[in-house]
């Protein structure tokens, strides 16, 4: 399989992997996926008044994961989550040139970052929303 | 040790296919130039000469199993010989009966073969394997039944070199009456195989795996006790004793031969050393790599292939930080299908550690300085994705990843 630049890219030097707390009242946590399909997917957020200020990944699965939560977290980042809400796959697939088969890799990318941002959204429920 | 004092990239997929020897080369060369004679004619000394050549060849894979040089049939490889052995026979025994006995981690020619022969009304048995990728040969005996014509069990496995118990699955057939085919592609010219004392009745070799030219094989059929007959799969001209007509390759038959030649005169030492070398490899990834985990019995084995799965990591993107080494994988993102290596999962392992299976196979030119670099490599990228890894985090965590409710998609 060749792989296109900018998947190589994020592959090799990674963008912002690592964890925040998930404990932590500002943090959404997204984890989806799973072991026995080849990938998984933990993508983190970091939010102050509406607005991602930090974000963090880690990932099993092929290149073409790993570079398309890597490539997630750096849009996300100073996004509002409204706005990060709607990303979509097909804007991740096209950035990382990524082949039909790998589409499904950049599908999880969007599902993360929106299971993230549910958690987000739950754990900061306000009175009179609920 | 740095790449530039090595060959680079490394090759250590010996058992995907294998440089052509240049000895092999060289015996090759006159029969695409001046011996450029049809071997099928008999009217002048070009045919002659190419005959001559092809006879010599037919000797030299007979030498290496122990057969009569009539027993050799050249194909175009081992895909084809598995089909006309198994097409062949299904065929010409189809009024004996129509039951076929295999195995569930058989190269995909023979299963696919006999999925068609299902399509035309026989009835297969796949055996299972056990943990280890080994079937008993009490599993064959209580497989076969009153219409059972064929038996076909691989010698050594493509993807892990589990090697199976060949002579003693033979014996079985020929006092059951059954016929028996080893795809052999694998273990031919890397360990003694003797057709006479394992009772093999039907054989598939293939050149290319010998370092021998790609696109030639040979089927061993045995012509005594019992003399098998086939219905041939190519019609024409009736070459190879009408089993299977066209114009023989002849350059890449004398490869072929050259190759075997090769092999079985350097079987004893170079097998010592490649064993020694996969064993050298196998110890410092068991050693250096935590949850390093062996594919396959240890003891029944290939000298050179290594199968083995390094938990928490995902096989496709391990390939990738090792971009210089050429390795296969039995990750589903590694195959066109998307599933995991269906070897792998008949023996039990389950899917995440099937992802994350590494085969490396050490052949004729791997040296030790490779071997070194290779488990470097692997040990140093297996720790950068588990940094990455979620899963390896978890289980830091001491989380156990079977209580956890994933999202399949």
């Amino acid at each position: 399989m060749a792989y296109s630049n900018k998947v190589i890219d994020h592959y090799e030097q990674p963008r912002n992997v690592g964890s925040l707390d998930k404990n932590a009242e500002d943090v959404g946590t997204g984890i989806v996926g799973a072991p026995a399909c080849g990938d998984v997917m933990k993508l983190q957020i970091k939010v102050e008044q509406g607005v991602i200020t930090d974000a963090k990944f880690k990932t099993y699965g092929c290149g073409s994961a790993i570079a398309s939560s890597s490539l997630v977290t750096e849009w996300v980042k100073g996004m509002s989550i409204d706005k990060a809400e709607e990303i979509k796959n097909s804007q991740i697939a096209e950035e990382l040139s990524l082949p039909p088969v790998k589409i499904h890799c950049s599908v999880l990318a969007e599902d993360a970052i929106k299971a993230a941002i549910k958690d987000y959204r739950e754990k900061n429920k306000s009175p009179t929303e609920s | 040790m740095t790449l530039e004092t090595l060959n680079s990239p490394i090759y250590l997929d010996y058992a995907a296919t294998c440089p052509l020897d240049q000895r092999v080369l060289d015996v090759m060369i006159p029969y695409f130039t001046h011996k450029y004679g049809n071997a099928a004619s008999r009217t002048h000394a070009f045919g002659w000469e190419a005959e001559a050549a092809v006879d010599n060849a037919r000797e030299e894979i007979a030498k290496t199993i122990n057969a009569d040089p009539k027993e050799i049939t050249w194909t175009s490889g081992a895909t084809e010989s598995n089909n006309l052995a198994i097409k062949g026979v299904a065929e010409y025994l189809h009024e004996q009966g129509g039951h076929i006995i295999t195995v569930i981690t058989e190269h995909k020619a023979v299963l696919d073969a006999c999925k068609y022969l299902e399509r035309q009304g026989k009835e297969v048995t796949y055996l299972p394997v056990n943990n280890e990728g080994l079937i008993t040969v009490e599993q064959v005996a209580a497989a076969i039944r009153e219409d059972t014509i064929l038996v076909s069990v691989m010698f050594a496995n493509n993807e892990t070199g589990v090697v199976q118990p060949i002579a003693e699955i033979g014996e079985l057939c020929h006092e059951r009456g059954v016929l028996f085919h080893t795809d052999a592609v694998q273990a031919f010219g890397k360990m003694p195989i003797d057709v006479k004392a394992m009772n093999i009745d039907l054989m598939s070799l293939s050149a290319h795996k010998i370092y021998g030219p790609k696109g030639v094989g040979a089927l061993y059929v045995r012509r005594r006790r019992p003399r098998v007959r086939l219905s041939p799969q190519i019609h024409g001209g009736g070459h190879e004793r009408g089993n299977r007509s066209g114009t023989l390759n002849v350059p890449g038959v004398v490869g072929f031969g050259e190759a075997a030649r090769i092999a079985r005169e350097t079987m004893a030492t170079e097998s010592a050393r490649i064993f020694e070398l996969r064993e050298h490899l196998r110890t410092r990834l068991a050693n250096e790599v935590p949850h390093a985990i062996l594919n396959g019995s240890l003891e029944h084995r290939l000298p050179g292939t290594l199968n083995m799965s390094f938990a928490y990591v995902e096989g496709e993107s391990l390939l990738m930080g090792l971009k210089d080494i050429a390795i296969s994988s039995g990750s589903a993102c590694t195959s066109a299908s998307l599933e995991p290596s269906y070897v792998l999962r008949a023996m039990g392992l389950d899917d995440e550690l099937a992802h994350s299976s590494l085969r490396m196979t050490i052949g004729r030119l791997t040296t030790k300085q490779e071997v070194d670099y290779v488990a470097d490599r692997i040990r140093e990228q297996v720790e950068r994705l588990r940094e990455m890894s979620p899963l390896w985090e978890m289980v830091q965590d001491g989380i156990d990843l079977s209580t956890i409710e994933w999202t399949p998609h």
